[in-house]
């Protein structure tokens, strides 16, 4: 069974120092630059063994602000979920890459950056995979307006 | 030189049709129009479904679904149009040899469907070809295709068939990607946008005549 | 005359987005050296239709049509996400008879899908149309009884939180009793077709082996992952609604090849089966079909406005887990509506499945991955 949230956040801290975690809901909210170290953590201890992403996406909240959300499973231990968030600056979403890690991530992360604009440092092919290459502007953002077809 | 109907049913009973070659060639063609295999989206399903044993599209002809559209006359235009899409469909519909007919099967192709609000959603493909035959729906039962298929066949029949051979439409513009959208938005000769009964602004109110 | 080596380059081929075998617009650009495959990619978008968007427009009853249109071959399975999904964000029960009437639209799907999927790949392989055409009638009888209950064929728009939209006419279960006794004949009538056929069994055997690892570390989930041995069913993990009442196994591959991916789906189709038999057997008359919250959010979708918070919600549909993640902001509308969907995920590790393999070979480790664009492109 997966521990309860705080438990969780203590164990990470205690595992690696210099990592400050928060909850906040029923999400555990990571700084961008702790990301890499807490997956690993999260993937390769066998008291979590989140072997599974399920789900990774981005939320706009303007005007300043940018999620990334993960969702983890274990296939292995077969619990879950554990909801990862992390907060990015809307006018420059940068955040590793998490497909060294869990290779599900690939195609997601580059939906989210088609879509909202997140760059993942570390993704081996980050380009655009819903809309074309020339496209300008990233559809889902709350601000970004529909061309009228019949002007 | 009309003849009359009696003494066709009394040469018929004998052995003896008489026609003209006008109508000869579109029975023919008409009754073996074969599809390009081109489903796009759900409409795709109801058409495989139209031309699985239950609902038999092979008893009006198009039993066999070709790959390529050098072999085509028909394209079924079977569910959403996206922008990313146009183009290759404008290039397929070139590629076609004439004549060629166009159906806009569903909601989707015709106008935009439930997804018209889309960014990456074309409001119809009869914004860069000529579309011969709509079927509403979302998705059209397979009854309602079949019924845009017998219309697709009358309008064969109803034109003179060396006019149907002689006309040659060329080859359509092939849209471009754009920053936002596609370019053009629109093929000017052959479409205009118009607006809806609830986008034209309000008439003012007339007074009325009874106290 | 000395070997020489053969100065050749690498050929760069483009299949589809129109191609009779991709399962819909889908293209793939294939590095050819001679006719082994060195390098695949993917492109995909060209049936992106914006569902999110639209998820944050609409309030969360709306979204109900537009969910039928994402894998559109089985659209109850994916209203029952949705549904889940809203009534752990708003903390809906769901009524007995509606749980029983979900979770038999659901498995009714699973056979639909199956049966056609397995019939696509054998179009691909080049068994054309039989198998296809033997599946799709078994597929319009189900569809028949989906048209009964729900008014439409394709898009049933029938799932809502807290139970279904309306009860089944009566001599609908009756009609679906006679159609899961009847069904194991036509499945015996595949099998004896296809399981232990010479050629299929040459083609699809040793072809696309997907290790158990990668599989796990790809976000692979549905028949792709058990063909490879992973014992992973949401059913089972989660369960879900009414599941743990019925007694069912999980069948699993042991090599991960196209040929036991095949044959997880065929056993899967027996295992609905019995969950069928069971539902129908314990279905009674006693609830509604919708709890009254349900029906309160169905009757008047703009006075639901669930508290500030997220949600995920997931079900094991018929070609992997699919799930819904919800955050709302106490508005009518969902601030972000997104979708997972088992296709574009499974669709990570294709690359990886086809190397070293042929261009033909590629085509059917496409089919036995099961993917409908409608979901990829969202």
């Amino acid at each position: 069974m997966l521990p309860p949230l705080e438990e969780i956040k203590t164990t990470l801290e205690q595992l690696l120092p210099g990592v400050t975690l928060a909850v906040e809901g029923i999400a555990l909210l990571v700084d961008a630059k702790d990301l890499t170290a807490v997956c690993r953590c999260l993937k390769d201890n066998e008291r979590f063994g989140l072997d599974y992403l399920a789900d990774l996406t981005a939320v706009d909240y303007p005007p300043d602000r940018m999620d990334a959300v993960y969702h983890l499973y274990s296939m292995a231990q077969r619990h879950g979920p554990l909801t990862l968030k992390v907060k990015l600056p809307r006018t420059n979403p940068v955040v590793a890459s998490v497909t060294p890690i869990w290779r599900g991530a690939e195609f997601q992360e580059r939906e989210a950056y088609d879509l909202y604009g997140v760059a993942f440092e570390g993704h081996p092919d980050l380009r655009r995979i819903l809309m074309w290459e020339g496209f300008e502007g990233h559809p889902m953002r709350k601000d970004y307006v529909v061309e009228d077809q019949d002007a | 030189m009309a003849v009359d109907q009696g003494l066709q049913s009394e040469l018929q009973k004998q052995g003896v049709y008489l026609t003209t070659w006008d109508q000869l060639a579109n029975w023919g063609r008409s009754n073996s129009i074969w599809p390009l295999q081109f489903g796009l989206a759900c409409c795709a399903i109801e058409m495989i479904a139209t031309a699985a044993s239950r609902y038999d599209i092979a008893r009006f002809g198009s039993e066999l679904f070709r790959a390529s559209p050098r072999q085509a006359d028909l394209m079924i235009v079977a569910g959403t149009v996206t922008k990313k899409m146009a183009p290759q469909v404008v290039r397929l519909y070139n590629q076609m040899a004439e004549p060629k007919y166009v159906i806009s099967m569903g909601a989707c192709a015709t106008s935009g469907g439930p997804f018209h609000t889309g960014y990456n959603v074309l409001k119809g493909i009869d914004r860069y070809i000529p579309v011969d035959v709509y079927i509403p729906g979302c998705p059209p039962t397979p009854q309602a295709l079949l019924e845009g298929l017998m219309k697709l066949q009358e309008r064969i029949r109803s034109r003179p068939f060396g006019a149907a051979m002689d006309e040659k439409r060329g080859e359509y513009p092939v849209p471009e990607f754009g920053k936002a959208g596609l370019e053009p938005r629109y093929n000017p000769d052959m479409f205009q946008p118009r607006k809806g009964w609830w986008e034209e602004p309000a008439k003012p109110a007339t007074p009325s005549s009874t106290p | 005359m000395s070997q020489t080596e053969l100065d050749a380059k690498l050929l760069e081929v483009n299949l589809g987005p129109q191609h009779p075998s991709t399962h819909g617009v889908f293209r793939m650009n294939v590095t050819l050296d001679g006719e082994t495959i060195v390098k695949l990619k993917p492109v995909v978008g060209y049936l992106h239709r914006n569902h999110e968007q639209i998820g944050e427009r609409a309030t969360y009853i709306a979204s109900f049509p537009f969910t039928d249109r994402l894998d559109y071959f089985c659209a109850m399975s994916n209203n029952f996400g949705l549904a889940l999904a809203i009534e752990k964000l708003g903390g809906i029960a769901v009524s007995e008879r509606g749980e029983y009437l979900r979770v038999i639209m659901a498995e009714l799907t699973r056979l639909l899908n199956h049966a056609a999927v397995t019939g696509f790949l054998l179009n691909d392989m080049g068994a054309f149309g039989t198998p296809l055409l033997y599946a799709f009638r078994e597929r319009e009888k189900i569809l028949d009884l989906f048209e009964a209950a729900s008014g439409s064929r394709m898009m049933c728009n029938y799932v809502r939180p807290g139970g279904v939209r309306q009860d089944v006419p009566p001599g609908w279960l009756d009609q679906a009793r006679r159609l899961v006794e009847e069904f194991p004949r036509f499945l015996d009538e595949f099998e004896a077709l296809l399981t232990e056929n010479e050629i299929i069994r040459q083609r699809t055997q040793r072809v696309g082996i997907l290790p158990k690892e990668l599989a796990v570390n790809a976000s692979a989930t549905g028949p792709l992952l058990r063909g490879s041995g992973v014992n992973y069913d949401i059913r089972k993990v989660d369960g879900y609604s009414i599941y743990p009442r019925f007694s069912f196994k999980v069948p699993l591959g042991t090599v991960g090849d196209v040929y036991d991916r095949y044959y997880v789906r065929i056993l899967e189709m027996r295992e609905s089966l019995k969950i069928l038999q069971q539902a129908l057997k314990e279905i009674n008359d006693a609830s509604p079909a919708i709890s009254p919250k349900g029906l309160a959010l169905v009757k008047a979708p703009r006075t639901f406005r669930p508290p500030k918070g997220e949600a995920y919600g997931r079900i094991e549909a018929p070609k992997g887990e699919l799930g819904f993640y919800l955050v709302s902001d106490g508005t009518p509308q969902p601030y972000r509506y997104h979708i997972r969907a088992p296709s574009f995920i499974n669709l990570t590790i294709l690359e990886d499945m086809c190397l070293g393999q042929k261009v033909a070979d590629a085509i059917i480790i496409l089919g036995s991955i099961d993917i409908v664009m409608g979901e990829v492109d969202r």
